[in-house]
C-alpha cells in the first residue's frame, strides 16, 4: 500500500497531517508529564495536610520540607524487588496495574485544562468517555484482587467491583442535569454553556447535584469514608496486598490521578473550569490578566484540599451501609435532580 | 446444584487490627462471618510459673509485661494482693498515691483503646490526638519513678519513693486540661453518623449473656451491670473516693465507647479528690519486704527502713500456710491474682486472672452473624491486650 495514499485517507495535505501529528504527541507528553509531577506532589500535599491536621508535620527530611519526599519515595519504590506470588496468575497480575494507569491516564483526554487547552477537543461524547475510563479501572481493581490469590485481595476486590458498579451509576445520574442544563456532553462547551450565564458556574443551579456528585468520587476513588476495597484494618490492604515496588507504585498513582481527574470534572461541569462568573469578571476586570489555568489549578486543588480534610475527620462506611446509601439514597436523589432540572428547563 | 463452600480466612497474628498477636479464624459466607474461632498463646510468657520460681517482691516487675498499656495498674494489683497474703497495710499517702496512679493508668490505658479502636474503625486523627495526651501521663510517670511504659513503681506495702510538689502542680494541670481534649475526641466521632452506624447495635451482648461469659470492667458494664471491684471491694483509698460508675443501656458497641469516655471523667475526678485529700506520712511500710530479696538466701539490708533484718527469714516467717484471691480493677476489667502458699517466701501456685483472656473468649458470641468489619467493632470493644491474655 501506498503511504501517502493512507495518509491521504486521513487528511488532505501529509505534511499538515505529520505536523499536527507531532503537535498531539508532544500535547499528551506534556499533560501526562504534567500529569505525573502533580500526582507526586499531591501525595506530598496530603500528607503536609493531613501531618497538619494531626497535629505531627509530614514529612520534613528530604529536602525543605520534605519538598523532595516524592522523589524519594519513587526511588525506593523503583528499586523495590518486584513480587508475583507464585500461585498467582502471573500475566493477569503484571497486566492489572497497567489497566488501572491507563484507564486513568486515558481521561486526561478530554478534560480542558485552560483556554482550550484539550488533547481531544472535538470529542462530543467527553463525559461519557470519562465514565467509560473511570469504569474501565474497575477492571484493574478487580483483575488485580483475583490474580493475586489471596483471600484478602480478593475481598478488596470484590468489595470494589461492588461498589464501583453501585456508584458509578449514581455518578453518572449526578451529571445528567449538567447535560440537560449546557445541552452537551463536551466538556469544553459544558463550560461556554456556564459563561452565558451572570453566575458562570453550575453549582449555583445544581448545588445538590454537585453534593451528590462529590459523595460518588469518593466512592469511586476508593477514598474515605468509602476505602472499604484497601480498608487496611479489616483487609489489611485489600486488592493490593500482594503488589511491591513500581506495581504498587502504579496503582497508587492510578488513585491519585482518578482524585484529579474527578477534581477536574467536578471543576469543568459546576465551577465553571479555567473561566471565572461573568459577575466577577465585571466587577473586577483586572482579574483578566491571570491565565486560565491558575483558576483551573486553584479549583482543583480545592478539591484535592476536601479529599484529603475528609480523610482526616470521618471513620469507614461498613459494606451494608455503603450499599444502602448509593442504591436507597444517592441514586433516587440523582434521579429527583434529573426531573427537576428538566421540568425548570421546559418551563424556562 | 453448586456446593457452597465458606471462605476461611487468617484473622492474625499478623494482622493491623487485631491489636497484638490474636489470630481469629474467620469463616465467611461474602461478607458475614459464619464461624470465628479466636487462637491465644502467641505472646505466652509463662508469667505464672516465672513467679512461682521467684519470691513475691521479685515477681513483681514480671506484672508489667501483662498488660503493657496499663503496667501500673497491674503493679497495685500483684501488690494489693500480696499486702492481703503477707498480712501488710500500707501507709495512707501510699495508699492515696496509688489510687492517683491506676486513675492516671486508666485515663492513658482508655486513651490507647480510643485510639486503637477509632483507628480500626476508620478514623485515623483520633488516633494521633489521643497518643499526644498519652505522652502526657508517660511524663507524669517519669517524674515519680524515671520510667515510661514498664514502671515497678509501686511496692508491696506502698510505693517506691515520694511524689514531689513538683508532681502535684503537674497533675493538677493534667486534670485541669485533659477534660478539653477528652472533647476533641469527642467532637471528631461522638456524633458522627458514620461512627454511629458502625457501632450502635453493633456486638450486642446481653447483661445475663455478660456475666455468664464472665466479662468485666467497661465491657461488662456497657451491658449494664454496675460491677466493678473499686465499689464492690474497695482496696487503696477506693473506700474514701466519692465516684460514680458509669453503666450503659444498650449492651452495643457504642454504649461500651460512651462508658469508658465517662471513666475517663470519672477518673479525673478521683485523681483530683486524691490530690487534695493526700496524707501526710510515709510511702512505705515498715514491715514492707525489701525489693531485691534475693531466693533463698537472706541477706542484710543496710539503709532499708527495716534497718538490718534478714529479710528473706522475715517473709518466710510471715508468709501463712494460706491460699488467697484477690482482685483489683485494672482499666480493662477484674485482675485477679490467686496465691496458694506452701510456707516459703515463693508462691507455690500464682494464677492470673487476666481480663483480656475472659474478653477473647467472647469474641465468637459476638462476631459470629454479624459482618467482617463488625469483627473489627468488636474486637476494638472488648479492649484486650494480648501480653496479659496470653501471660
Amino acid at each position: 500500500m501506498d503511504i501517502s495514499s493512507f495518509y491521504g485517507f486521513l487528511g488532505t495535505d501529509t505534511t499538515d497531517f505529520i505536523l499536527r501529528m507531532i503537535i498531539m504527541v508532544a500535547k499528551i507528553a506534556v499533560v501526562i508529564v504534567i500529569a505525573l509531577l502533580h500526582v507526586a506532589y499531591s501525595t506530598w500535599f496530603e500528607r503536609k495536610i493531613i501531618g497538619h491536621m494531626q497535629i505531627r508535620l509530614g514529612p520534613m527530611r528530604v529536602g525543605y520540607h520534605g519538598l523532595l519526599q516524592p522523589f524519594a519515595d519513587f526511588v525506593k519504590l523503583f528499586f523495590k524487588e518486584d513480587i508475583i506470588p507464585s500461585s498467582g496468575d502471573r500475566p493477569v497480575f503484571q497486566l492489572a496495574p497497567m489497566i488501572a494507569l491507563f484507564a486513568t491516564i486515558s481521561s486526561l483526554a478530554v478534560i480542558p485544562f485552560f483556554n482550550d487547552f484539550v488533547i481531544a477537543k472535538n470529542m462530543n461524547v467527553g463525559l461519557l468517555y470519562l465514565f467509560a475510563m473511570s469504569s474501565l479501572s474497575a477492571y484493574g481493581i478487580i483483575l488485580a484482587g483475583w490474580s493475586s490469590n489471596s483471600k484478602y485481595a480478593f475481598l478488596g476486590g470484590l468489595r470494589s467491583s461492588a461498589q464501583v458498579i453501585s456508584y458509578e451509576i449514581a455518578l453518572a445520574l449526578s451529571l445528567v442535569g449538567i447535560m440537560v442544563l449546557s445541552g452537551s456532553l463536551n466538556l469544553v462547551e459544558i463550560i461556554e454553556a456556564q459563561q452565558k450565564h451572570w453566575y458562570g458556574m453550575y453549582v449555583v443551579v445544581q448545588f445538590p447535584a454537585y453534593i451528590l456528585f462529590l459523595i460518588c468520587a469518593f466512592a469511586e476513588t476508593n477514598r474515605t469514608p468509602f476505602d472499604l476495597p484497601e480498608a487496611e484494618s479489616e483487609l489489611v490492604a485489600g486488592y493490593f496486598v500482594e503488589y511491591s515496588g513500581m506495581r504498587f507504585s502504579l496503582f497508587f498513582m492510578a488513585e491519585y490521578i482518578a482524585m484529579i481527574i474527578m477534581s477536574c470534572i467536578a471543576v469543568t461541569c459546576f465551577w465553571g473550569g479555567w473561566t471565572l462568573p461573568p459577575v466577577v469578571m465585571k466587577a473586577l476586570p483586572f482579574l483578566a490578566v491571570v491565565p486560565g489555568l491558575v483558576w483551573f489549578l486553584l479549583k482543583v486543588y480545592c478539591h484535592l484540599f476536601l479529599f484529603y480534610w475528609v480523610r482526616a475527620t470521618v471513620p469507614r462506611f461498613r459494606y451494608d451501609h455503603l450499599m444502602s446509601l448509593g442504591w436507597k439514597v444517592l441514586i433516587p436523589l440523582a434521579l429527583a435532580n434529573i426531573v427537576i432540572t428538566s421540568i425548570v428547563k421546559f418551563l424556562f | 446444584m453448586l456446593k457452597k463452600k465458606e471462605l476461611s480466612i487468617n484473622m492474625g497474628p499478623q494482622h493491623p487490627a487485631t491489636h497484638g498477636v490474636l489470630r481469629l479464624v474467620l469463616e465467611l459466607d461474602g461478607e458475614t462471618v459464619v464461624k470465628c474461632t479466636p487462637h491465644v498463646g502467641y505472646l505466652h510468657r509463662g508469667t505464672e510459673k516465672l513467679g512461682e520460681n521467684r519470691t513475691y517482691p521479685m515477681a513483681l516487675p514480671l506484672t508489667d509485661r501483662l498488660d503493657y498499656v496499663s503496667s501500673m495498674s497491674n503493679n497495685i494489683g500483684y501488690c494489693v494482693a500480696v499486702e492481703r497474703l503477707l498480712g501488710i497495710e500500707a501507709p495512707a499517702r501510699a495508699k492515696y498515691i496509688r489510687t492517683i496512679m491506676a486513675e492516671l493508668t486508666r485515663i492513658a490505658n482508655h486513651i490507647v483503646w480510643i485510639a486503637t479502636h477509632a483507628l480500626d474503625i476508620g478514623a485515623m486523627t483520633v488516633f494521633l490526638y489521643s497518643m499526644r495526651d498519652r505522652e502526657w501521663i508517660l511524663d507524669l510517670y517519669e517524674m515519680v519513678c524515671g520510667a515510661r511504659l514498664t514502671v515497678t513503681y509501686p511496692r508491696i506495702g506502698g510505693v517506691r519513693c515520694d511524689i514531689d510538689q513538683e508532681f502535684m502542680d503537674s497533675c493538677y494541670k493534667f486534670i485541669e486540661d485533659f477534660p478539653k481534649r477528652i472533647e476533641e475526641y469527642e467532637t471528631l466521632i461522638d456524633q458522627n453518623r458514620i461512627w454511629l452506624q458502625r457501632t450502635v447495635g453493633v456486638g450486642i451482648i446481653s447483661a445475663a449473656d455478660a456475666i455468664n461469659w464472665g466479662l468485666t470492667g467497661p465491657t461488662l458494664r456497657g451491658s449494664g451491670v454496675a460491677y466493678d471491684v473499686r465499689k464492690a471491694a474497695p482496696y487503696d483509698a477506693y473506700d474514701q473516693i466519692d465516684f460514680e460508675v458509669p453503666v450503659g443501656k444498650n449492651c452495643d458497641v457504642y454504649d461500651r465507647y460512651r462508658c469508658r469516655m465517662d471513666e475517663f471523667r470519672q477518673s479525673i475526678s478521683i485523681i483530683k479528690q486524691c490530690l487534695d485529700k493526700l496524707p501526710d506520712g510515709l510511702v512505705l511500710a515498715s514491715e514492707a519486704p525489701p525489693y531485691d530479696m534475693p531466693i533463698g538466701k537472706p541477706r542484710v539490708m543496710p539503709g532499708h527502713p527495716m534497718g538490718e533484718i534478714l529479710p528473706g527469714e522475715l517473709v518466710e516467717e510471715k508468709v501463712p500456710f494460706d491460699e488467697l484471691y484477690s482482685a483489683t480493677e485494672v482499666p480493662k476489667g477484674e485482675l485477679g491474682f490467686y496465691f496458694v502458699n506452701d510456707g516459703t517466701a515463693r508462691p507455690y501456685r500464682m494464677r492470673i486472672r487476666a481480663p483480656s483472656f475472659v474478653h477473647a473468649s467472647v469474641l465468637p458470641k459476638l462476631c459470629e452473624g454479624s459482618l467482617v468489619a463488625d469483627v473489627i467493632a468488636n474486637i476494638g470493644t472488648i479492649d484486650i491486650v494480648l501480653g496479659e491474655c496470653d501471660r
